[in-house]
């Protein structure tokens, strides 16, 4: 095996590589039934990225669909009870359908119409990606598959039912931890059955290539925007970036514009679960190993036999035992820091934001909040720090009532 | 090593007739039945045999050998452990072909070098690694082939002529033709299909082909062995462990019970070209 990369890159911009690689992170480790197809997606992707026509009409979806672009809002109140740096949120939960996802699933649809498939599956862990992918199937009349592991249908009600409301099968998943993992699991199980007429969109920076880098290149609008938004408000860069991270996207979509940013530093938080020393997490980055799960290379929750250790975290989106690859090669060049934010500290920076910005947070940037909540007061009250609020919480209203002790 | 497996298929050509290739989950429903299954594979007409290595997420497996994945874990299978398994069976048997199938995440986490000296230590000859497609051939294809092991590639519906030859380019021992684009165990496989599918494979290479994904019965192996090298059955042996566990534990007719559909399986593969 090889070690890790120890050499600073030129640009922290520049992957993957031809293969798909970041680093040793990355790469396309698929059946070879589904290698023709990812193959072709790839030639498909790069083609419409080169055409103007394609990236017209998604930053008409973004604007008029979506209501792109998200603000970034100066957390005032948050700020004055931390009493250090300027927190500021960037505001992804703002976008249609209540979270981050959609960035990527209108592009992703995009590509599937113009590829010519007829059906559409997805995987979901909160059901925010599902909702997403159901909302443009809606939009474009296509039929839509969504794998949902049943524990995560039960935690995640509302929305269940909204995608069905939109017109998509919801399939449950009874295998393995009944969570995200396992719906990816099914969800490659029936794209390898339905090769021919299905799109299979992917809602993380994870999976075979060029999954990380499209989905990545999809939500990077958050960074692209943040980045204007804070120059304008500010006349500068801020001093760090910080986002909650179980596959990724949304992170990666706030870090990437920034990564050639010295100056900048950047957080990726973890779902710490009941705490790292107990096992009970889904912190890839800080307890696991290089693996190799659903596509690609990266860090991963395993035991000693390479079996793949079920991930515990309040939050469905974040309950996942893998990371995308780029983020990995991130860690181990040393340009973004891993931290984690436990059950409770989420449920607490989900409160406290409720209550002092008007703003119900989902879980997942909860786990975010909690990790500004521990570094504004250390930092000066000039320093700037940019959160990806990537999703709001109405979807989680039940399991927070619950851990509370009251009942709806 | 590849050439245990070049040698059956040399007899197998010898005698006129196509080879029945038998999986089962290493360590399912336990290590000791598990061995009794595998001890008896060959005297019931399994000409060769494929192990598979057990891991918690087999994504391109159906229902019946993801259950059987389950149970090997369940019952503390490792892959140390199944190693160990194979170099028990070879303390009585050092002719029929003994090949792993499984996926890479437990190989990458053994250490692929270490993995491929202690494989051959045990008396495996070759390798079945679903998701390592020749893309990523460089980190334990290309040193399974140095080191003397085959690595057999599988070959799927999808697979068009411009990629054929870069699967076909690293792969040793057989050719595994997957004969539907599905998971294991699912719809099976259209004879004609299988047989225009296989005489393309044989216009590029000169491998033996070895057929499987949804064959159950005797009858469907019979018909796969009048047109390919070799009939592939996997999940349809699973399922019979499955039945006959009385909860989680085997039951008194399990090894009978999956041996017998290995001797139906095989008399009908050896008479399938018989006028």
């Amino acid at each position: 095996m090889a070690e890790p990369a120890k050499t600073i890159p030129n640009s922290f911009r520049a992957g993957p590589d031809e293969g798909g690689h970041f680093g040793i992170y990355g790469g396309r480790y698929v059946a070879e039934t589904l290698m023709p197809n990812i193959l072709a997606l790839e030639r498909a992707y790069e083609e419409a990225k080169a055409d103007p026509a394609f990236d017209r009409e998604l930053k008409a979806w973004l604007k008029d669909y979506v209501g792109r672009p998200s603000p970034l809002y100066f957390a005032e109140r948050l700020t004055a009870e931390l009493g250090g740096a300027k927190v500021y949120f960037k505001r992804d939960e703002l976008n249609h359908t209540g979270a981050h996802k959609v960035n990527n699933t209108v592009g992703q649809i995009l590509l599937a119409r113009r590829m010519g498939k007829k059906r559409i599956i997805a995987e979901t862990g909160a059901g925010q990606h599902g909702v997403a992918t159901a909302t443009v199937a809606a939009k474009l009349g296509l039929e839509c598959v969504v794998y949902m592991g049943e524990k995560d249908i039960e935690r995640q009600k509302p929305n269940v039912f909204r995608m069905r409301l939109l017109g998509a099968e919801v399939r449950p998943v009874s295998s393995g931890s009944r969570t995200l993992k396992d719906a990816m699991n099914e969800a490659l199980r029936d794209w390898v059955t339905n090769v021919g007429d299905t799109f299979y969109i992917i809602g993380s920076v994870a999976g075979p290539h060029p999954y990380p880098m499209m989905v990545r290149d999809f939500q990077a609008v958050i960074g692209e925007e943040a980045k204007a938004q804070v120059l304008e408000a500010e006349g500068r860069l801020p001093d760090l970036l910080v986002a909650a991270v179980g596959g990724g996207s949304n992170a990666m979509g706030l870090f990437f514009p920034f990564l050639d940013d010295p100056e900048v530093r950047i957080v990726a938080v973890e779902a710490a679960g009941d705490g790292i020393d107990t096992g009970r997490h889904a912190a890839a980055m800080t307890a696991g190993t290089p693996g190799v799960l659903h596509g690609s290379r990266s860090y991963l929750m395993q035991d000693g036999d390479g079996q793949v250790v079920e991930p515990h975290s309040i939050s469905a989106g974040l309950d996942y035992p893998g990371i995308g690859p780029e983020h990995s090669w991130l860690k181990d060049v040393g340009r973004i820091e891993v931290a984690s934010a436990t059950d409770r500290e989420a449920l607490d920076a989900f409160q406290t934001c409720s209550r002092l910005e008007g703003i119900l947070p989902a879980l997942e940037p909860a786990h975010a909040l909690a990790q500004v909540i521990k570094e504004a007061p250390r930092m000066d009250k000039e320093q700037i720090v940019v959160m990806n609020l990537c999703g709001r919480g109405d979807k989680d209203i039940h399991t927070v009532a619950d851990r509370m002790g009251m009942s709806l | 090593m590849r050439e245990r497996i070049e040698g059956r298929f040399a007899d197998l050509r010898a005698e006129g007739r196509a080879g029945l290739v038998t999986f089962l989950c290493g360590g399912d429903p336990d290590p000791e039945t598990s061995l009794k299954l595998i001890r008896g594979l060959p005297e019931a007409g399994a000409d060769l045999i494929e192990i598979g290595m057990p891991f918690s997420d087999p994504m391109a497996d159906g229902p019946s050998i993801q259950a059987g994945n389950l149970r090997a874990l369940k019952a503390g299978m490792t892959l140390p452990r199944l190693l160990d398994l194979v170099r028990a069976f070879r303390r009585d048997d050092d002719a029929t072909p003994v090949i792993l199938m499984g996926y890479y995440n437990p190989i990458h986490r053994y250490g692929p070098t270490r993995f491929l000296d202690d494989a051959i230590d045990a008396g495996v000859d070759g390798l079945i690694v679903v998701d390592l497609p020749p893309e990523e051939d460089g980190e334990l294809c290309l040193p399974a082939l140095d080191k003397g092991l085959a690595f057999v590639r599988l070959a799927t519906p999808t697979t068009d002529d411009a990629r054929l030859s870069a699967v076909l380019a690293n792969t040793a021992g057989f050719i595994y033709y997957v004969s539907i684009t599905g998971i294991t165990g699912a719809a099976a496989p259209v004879a004609t299909r299988v047989g225009e599918a296989v005489a393309r494979l044989k216009r590029h290479t000169d491998l033996p082909v070895g057929v499987g994904f949804g064959i159950r019965e005797p009858a469907q192996a019979a018909e796969i062995a009048r047109q390919a090298d070799a009939a592939v059955v996997g999940s349809a042996l699973v399922d019979l462990v499955r039945r006959n566990l009385d909860g989680d534990a085997a039951g008194p007719g399990l090894v009978d019970a999956v041996l017998g559909k290995v001797r139906d399986l095989a008399e009908a593969v050896r008479g399938a070209r018989t006028p």
